[in-house]
């Protein structure tokens, strides 16, 4: 599946984009049009022109991943390996050097394409984490739903007790997929909200326990130190708890994104990456470098409004929409 | 950062020694260095390519100056152009009209609107005296109206209520109406995060506009944001004449190319910084310091004004007197030094504005908080007045008894003594220029040997408020 998608990837645009199924792909590509657009008129020009490859086009490639956020260092390394194939005369033509490219990325990405998956243990315990404004509980929102639909009992923990009505607005979401909540409130300590979530899950017999935690900066040292305790706490209710540590990443982060997960990774050892509001012009394109020096399975990406708009993440349709010529 | 960038730079030039002037051929190698540093920063590539041009430019010719090596000439050139790229100096909040002075707050998801709309609200009525109200046209996001309510009530601006059935135009219509009859100065309208590209929302926003005429529309950006700054920060200005930007989340440790980005595309000024969790971290923006923290050099002088700001100016003259003496700096001394810097709202936000302290090793930052003035505060506080003023006198027994008394361990009080007399050897050694800037050196050092000194303590820290 993979292979086949990977090989639609790198072939030219016009059957690339025949028997693509889902409206997961199609959302998803519609999603990423701008970094399409920006590869695209690079590849685009490339595609029809015939051009030989020479340094400029080269170039063109490079500054297309620079201008999709995936950094001078991935950007180097990618081009660098295909200027080296280039020179040994693997490379020949256009097409071949735009599907190495294609290619490349996959198989960057495609090792970090995994979805989540609800252990044997119950409560299954997710906890989010993630810099300021990323849409930490939004997500929450949006996969209690999904886990919902999946024949999963879930229980919320409001353990953003700091920002004003976080707690609030995670309530909301609970009632709007009627998933309950365990909150006490703004102010109260965050990790005695979730331990308490816990145990109410245990006595419940609940599935799966979604834990929200409060937007810090990975520079806030005490507030990381805050997270900290919050994890400790968890694991004196159960030694495997959280089984799964997300950190969420808004898709319109720049280089910054790789110093969030190397700094909450060394907090709580971050186990899982989700990418929200790649429905907008930003790229993501950090996920390459992401993937490329953490290896961090990547869970979901958000890509719309719509409670409906949480995504698997699919390595070969993230490429595919990336290097797809212009619409 | 900035030493390395330069040396970098000084690496790239090193053709150009002995020539007296940088001239196009020796600079090319530079020139890459500044792109790769900007684009490290997250500016936008757009931007980078016409800057750098704009570098280039100015430094072909550019004398070597006798006291500069070539690269640190060259950062120089590339400071001074991002400063007047960003503006020159700090653009203040226009609100010249008849009141209520209406400013409408724009942006994309999880920028930081609300929280910022809270923060300039607190800083209008406390630093221009006005009276402020505020209202929520975000009827989209699960409680943000209650989210705005909360913030105001803190903040005591005056808070209009709104709910979610209404749309949003008839609730900036009414919150005007409202805002005028009650004789308010600024009434500040909150919205809803949307996207560039959703033009139904885009619509929505212009019509906000329309409907209430702001004389200030301000964008705000997130300092994280990657390349997409410059493209959505366009957008915005096409779809509404914006008037000025906020750089948001700016205590983090992005470097914000984000605002060169924004600066660049749209020319509109960015007129504050929020940089904190409380609501009183809105600071006004000036391009020279972000133009350092865009080069890694960090934010000295934001840290030097919050100092001038917060700390008590008579007793800072004195230390600073006695530091710079180097005589007489006894542990009284050092205990209101401690107590200043406490002051400053812990060690954590005052060492993220100062240069290289990403080097700093985890450990040395993880200790540096204020738990830790507060005890050596206490463990001085354990002695005689005697042996504050003759550090000399404190022996093993008396260590032991001030540990005793400090309920601390003779290792810490050891570590104290040896930080005080760093303290005061830091001290001496740099003491040519401002008062603060040697409080935040000597507080470098004490780190350092902070850092050396035993193994992490475990502490549990309730967040601040």
């Amino acid at each position: 599946m993979w292979k086949s998608k990977a090989r639609a990837a790198a072939t030219p645009p016009k059957s690339a984009g025949d028997g693509a199924p889902a409206s997961a792909w199609s959302r998803l590509s519609r999603s990423l049009t701008r970094t399409r657009r920006q590869i695209a008129s690079g590849i685009g020009d490339l595609l029809r022109g015939q051009r030989a490859i020479d340094a400029e086009l080269l170039e063109e490639l490079e500054t297309s991943l620079l201008a999709a956020d995936v950094g001078v260092a991935a950007t180097d390394r990618i081009v660098d390996g295909l200027k080296k194939r280039v020179s040994r005369r693997e490379l020949t033509d256009t097409t071949a050097l735009h599907a190495a490219l294609a290619a490349e990325l996959v198989a960057i990405l495609a090792p970090v394409a995994s979805p989540l998956v609800i252990g044997a243990e119950r409560p299954h315990v997710v906890l989010v984490v993630g810099v300021n404004g990323v849409g930490k509980t939004t997500l929450i929102g949006k996969l209690a739903r999904r886990l919902g639909a999946e024949g999963h009992s879930v229980l919320l923990a409001a353990g953003d007790t700091f920002r004003a009505a976080a707690v609030e607005q995670l309530a909301e979401w609970g009632a709007r997929n009627n998933v309950p909540v365990i909150a006490q409130g703004q102010g109260a300590d965050s990790a005695s909200v979730i331990f308490d979530t816990l145990t109410a899950a245990k006595a419940r017999g609940v599935d799966v326990v979604l834990a929200d935690t409060a937007g810090r900066l990975q520079a806030k040292t005490g507030l990381m130190e805050e997270l900290r305790k919050i994890k400790r706490v968890m694991g004196r209710h159960a030694a495997s708890a959280p089984h799964e540590v997300l950190l969420v990443l808004d898709a319109g982060v720049g280089q910054n994104a790789l110093s969030q997960v190397r700094e909450f990774d060394k907090a709580v050892g971050v186990t899982s990456l989700a990418v929200t509001k790649l429905d907008g012009t930003a790229k993501g394109g950090v996920l390459v470098a992401i993937a490329a020096n953490f290896g961090l399975p990547v869970r979901f990406v958000g890509v719309g409004e719509g409670i409906l708009d949480l995504q698997p993440f699919d390595a070969a349709a993230f490429v595919h929409a990336l290097l797809r010529p212009g619409d | 950062m900035f030493d390395s960038l330069s040396e970098r730079l000084t690496a790239a030039l090193r053709s150009v020694s002995g020539r007296s002037r940088l001239a196009e051929d020796n600079i090319a190698g530079a020139m890459r260095e500044v792109r790769v540093a900007l684009l490290e920063a997250d500016v936008a590539l757009s931007v980078v390519r016409r800057f750098t041009e704009e570098v280039r430019q100015r430094a072909i010719g550019q004398e070597i100056n006798a006291s500069l090596n070539a690269g640190q000439a060259f950062v120089q050139v590339v400071h001074e152009e991002l400063v007047r790229t960003m503006g020159e100096a700090n653009d203040a909040l226009n609100l010249a009209t008849n009141p209520p002075a209406v400013v409408l707050m724009a942006g994309l998801q999880g920028a930081g609107k609300t929280a910022t709309t809270a923060k300039l609200a607190r800083h209008l009525m406390e630093r221009e005296r006005k009276r402020v109200s505020v209202v929520s046209a975000d009827v989209h996001r699960p409680a943000a109206i209650e989210q705005l309510r909360a913030l105001s009530d803190e903040v005591g601006a005056r808070f209009i209520p709104s709910a979610v059935g209404e749309a949003p135009v008839a609730i900036a219509k009414r919150a005007l109406a409202d805002a005028r009859t009650r004789f308010d100065d600024v009434l500040i309208v909150d919205t809803a995060g949307r996207l560039a590209i959703d033009e139904r929302m885009m619509a929505e926003i212009a019509q906000i506009h329309a409907a209430i005429d702001p004389i200030e529309t301000l964008f705000v950006v997130d300092a994280m944001t990657g390349q997409d700054a410059a493209i959505t920060a366009k957008a915005f200005n096409d779809a509404l004449p914006l008037t000025g930007v906020v750089l948001a989340k700016v205590d983090g440790d992005a470097r914000g190319g984000a605002a060169l980005s924004v600066r660049s595309v749209t020319g509109k000024p960015i007129k504050f910084l929020a940089a904190g969790e409380k609501t009183d971290a809105l600071e006004p923006f000036h391009p020279d310091r972000v133009a350092s923290r865009i080069l890694g050099m960090g934010d000295v002088l934001t840290l030097i004004e919050e100092a001038e700001r917060k700390v008590d100016q008579r007793k800072a003259r004195r230390l600073a007197g006695k530091l710079t003496t180097g005589r007489k700096f006894d542990l009284a001394d050092y205990r209101e030094q401690l107590q200043q810097m406490g002051n400053l709202g812990g060690a954590e936000s005052l060492l993220e504005k100062l240069p290289g302290v990403g080097m700093l090793p985890e450990q040395a930052r993880a200790r540096l908080d204020e738990a830790l003035f507060r005890r050596m505060i206490v463990i001085i506080d354990s002695m005689t007045p005697r042996e504050r003023r003759f550090p000399d006198l404190i022996d093993g027994s008396r260590k032991r008894r001030i540990a005793a008394g400090s309920g601390t361990q003779v290792q810490d009080v050891n570590r104290l003594l040896k930080q005080h007399r760093q303290t005061q050897k830091v001290a001496k050694k740099t003491m040519r220029k401002g008062g603060m800037q040697r409080l935040a050196r000597g507080l470098e050092a004490g780190s350092q040997a902070a850092s050396r000194g035993g193994p992490p303590r475990r502490r549990q820290r309730r967040r601040r408020r």
